[in-house]
């Protein structure tokens, strides 16, 4: 392994992944951990991104408290791809040596960031949900679920610089903090000629190929539904709550749904911050899957069935019922 | 059409118990299996292969008892099977892990011809990181797609491939030149059962052991010595207690539940 000076990395780097001129929540997020984690190492915040044209995120990245942003803008990097993505970046990190680099443990920043570690030969923690400093050493301590969440690590990364990050979204609290940010304008030479990939469409999910991991917010039904036409009652809810819907084994079984709406050891695993399980008895094929969720809450009307060993919150009685009424109580509240 | 595929061996998560006095994963007596990642990688590796001709090879990296699983890979239609076995792989991280295969792979292509398209799943089901197979493909330099659903044309003329897979969101389809390499989802095809011809060639194929002796690996990329990011601890997440049951189902009990999840709701950028 290389030995580094790792005195002369300094500063803590947030990436700013961005989606049509829009600053993805989970940067906020992260630039406002990053304040805490710069206040304990003494040093600054700083952001970076690349693309053809990141003017328009500007504002919102000085109110959530940079110091510095590092761009570079180059036509070639207008929409993600790996290789471009990774190889400017891997120039601003290299050339500006921070010791922290986070990024959001999204589907694009766990590609991006596998990809620049490996350039950099920096130690790279992945999907991490908590971030301390070592009061001691002033090591960045990385805390993540293995094991679909059965089993916790603390990684750290003691004699390489930058150390680096993947951070699951949701995770902290994106926290305004306006400040006079400092732009710092890099070149990248790279043209769409010398880019061996080339993006032939984008398209919106289909139903045939969901990621639920996606989600924050999930309602879930089982056999307790009843019928298909039921599972109306669950987009229903997920739509005011800005979620996605899923069901059990069972659910699907009676060919109520499709296998990728599945979720459980067959399924699908998801760790939504919200999830809501009507009509779910709770076998162990079905917890296995969403058992690290946040907040589950249970509906059913069973009030002995499993799922309530492990709800955080729940209500005995019909979802075919309850459910509209959440519906209804939820859309008042959130005036969508 | 050649392809190599990198599987893990991961213990079987439906069977895995914890002990909560420890803080540590009962692994005794669980059977390992296939990363059921890299089993659909190998799968998407054989279809290609019964489709355009070529080999499919793969390759694991762990204890001689990983040995297994790469016996049920030939049974699943891999020609040719392959392990890293040594002790200065032990305890590597991700990088150390990329580095290691990478250069496993290169002594494989010495055997078996140029490979044309590289494959592992989208991450194993024990670390969960995603980050060995983005490492291999930068390693290599070659275009890295990752989380396949769909393999949607194969132009064994040009030598370029294309890719649908899963974006934040939604879905894109990128063209690559070969070789590249593929990280697959779940979803990108069904396992089917072990057809007895492979089960037969299973058999009667013995797994080629490649260790620092025998390839151009340099040790000092190897291994927990080399990996530059380390475990300070492991330790079980609190078991989740019962929760709160709501008295009731009405307006009052949903207006109570709402304000319990209101901060949540917050946090998600929902309000």
């Amino acid at each position: 392994m290389i030995k580094q000076n790792i005195t002369e990395y300094n500063n803590v780097w947030v990436f700013i992944e961005h989606n049509k001129g829009k600053v993805e929540l989970v940067s906020l997020q992260l630039l406002s951990k990053a304040k805490e984690i710069a206040r304990d190492l003494h040093c600054d915040v700083c952001a970076f991104t690349v693309g053809d044209n990141v003017k328009p995120l500007e504002n919102e990245v000085a109110e959530y408290g940079a110091k510095k942003f590092y761009i570079i803008e180059n036509s070639a990097l207008k929409d993600y791809r790996t290789e471009p993505w990774r190889d400017s970046i891997s120039h601003l990190i290299s050339k500006n040596k921070p010791a922290v680099v986070l990024i959001g443990a999204t589907a694009l920043g766990r590609d991006l960031a596998g990809t620049v570690a490996t350039v950099l030969k920096a130690g790279l923690t992945a999907d991490t949900t908590a971030l301390d400093i070592d009061p001691e050493t002033k090591n960045l301590l990385m805390t993540r679920p293995t094991f679909g969440g059965n089993l916790m690590a603390t990684i750290f990364c003691p004699d390489n610089r930058p150390q680096m990050s993947t951070v699951r979204p949701g995770v902290f609290e994106a926290i305004k903090n306006p400040s006079k940010m400092e732009i710092i304008k890099d070149k990248f030479s790279i043209t769409e000629d010398e880019i061996v990939k080339k993006i032939i469409e984008k398209v919106q999910t289909g139903e045939d190929k969901l990621n639920l991991g996606f989600y924050d917010i999930i309602v879930a039904g089982g056999k307790g539904m009843g019928k298909k036409e039921n599972f109306k009652l669950l987009e229903n809810l997920a739509n005011v709550l800005g979620g996605t819907w899923a069901v059990s084994r069972q659910a699907v079984q009676m060919g109520w749904a499709h296998h990728t709406r599945q979720v459980g050891q067959t399924g699908q695993t998801v760790h939504p911050k919200i999830y809501i399980a009507a009509g779910i008895s709770g076998a162990i094929q079905h917890l296995a899957g969403m058992k690290s969720s946040d907040i589950i809450v249970a509906i059913n009307t069973d009030d002995q069935a499993p799922i309530f060993e492990i709800a955080t919150y729940g209500i005995v009685g019909d979802a075919l019922k309850v459910l509209p009424k959440l519906t209804k109580t939820f859309k008042g509240k959130l005036k969508i | 059409m050649h392809s190599l595929v990198f599987i893990k061996q991961v213990p079987d998560a439906a069977q895995v118990r914890i002990n909560y006095e420890t803080g540590t994963l009962i692994r005794e007596g669980v059977p390992s299996i296939i990363n059921p990642f890299d089993a659909h990688a190998i799968e998407a590796a054989v279809q290609l292969k019964d489709k355009y001709g070529g080999n499919v090879s793969v390759i694991s990296m762990g204890p001689p008892m990983a040995k297994e699983i790469l016996k049920k890979a030939l049974a699943m239609g891999a020609d040719k099977v392959f392990l890293l076995s040594d002790m200065v792989f032990a305890g590597a991280d991700t990088l150390a892990t990329s580095y290691a295969l990478w250069a496993g792979a290169k002594k494989v292509a010495e055997e078996v011809g140029s490979i044309d398209i590289y494959w592992t799943g989208k991450q194993a089901i024990d670390g969960d990181t995603a980050q060995t197979g983005p490492g291999i493909a930068t390693r290599f330099n070659i275009p890295l797609v990752t989380y396949a659903v769909e393999i949607k044309e194969v132009d064994k003329q040009n030598k370029k491939i294309k890719v649908s897979r899963l974006i934040d969101g939604g879905m894109e389809t990128v063209e690559v030149p070969l070789p590249c390499l593929i990280t697959t989802e779940e979803t990108i095809n069904t396992l089917r059962y072990a057809p007895l011809p492979y089960l037969i060639k299973a058999a009667k194929t013995s797994v080629v052991l490649l260790n620092s002796g025998n390839t151009e690996i340099d040790a000092e990329q190897c291994g927990l010595k080399n990996s530059p990011t380390k475990v300070k601890k492991a330790f079980t997440p609190p078991k989740r207690e019962k929760g709160e049951m709501l008295e009731g189902n009405d307006e009052k009990t949903l207006n109570a539940l709402y304000d319990k999840l209101e901060p949540i709701l917050k946090q998600c950028g929902k309000l």
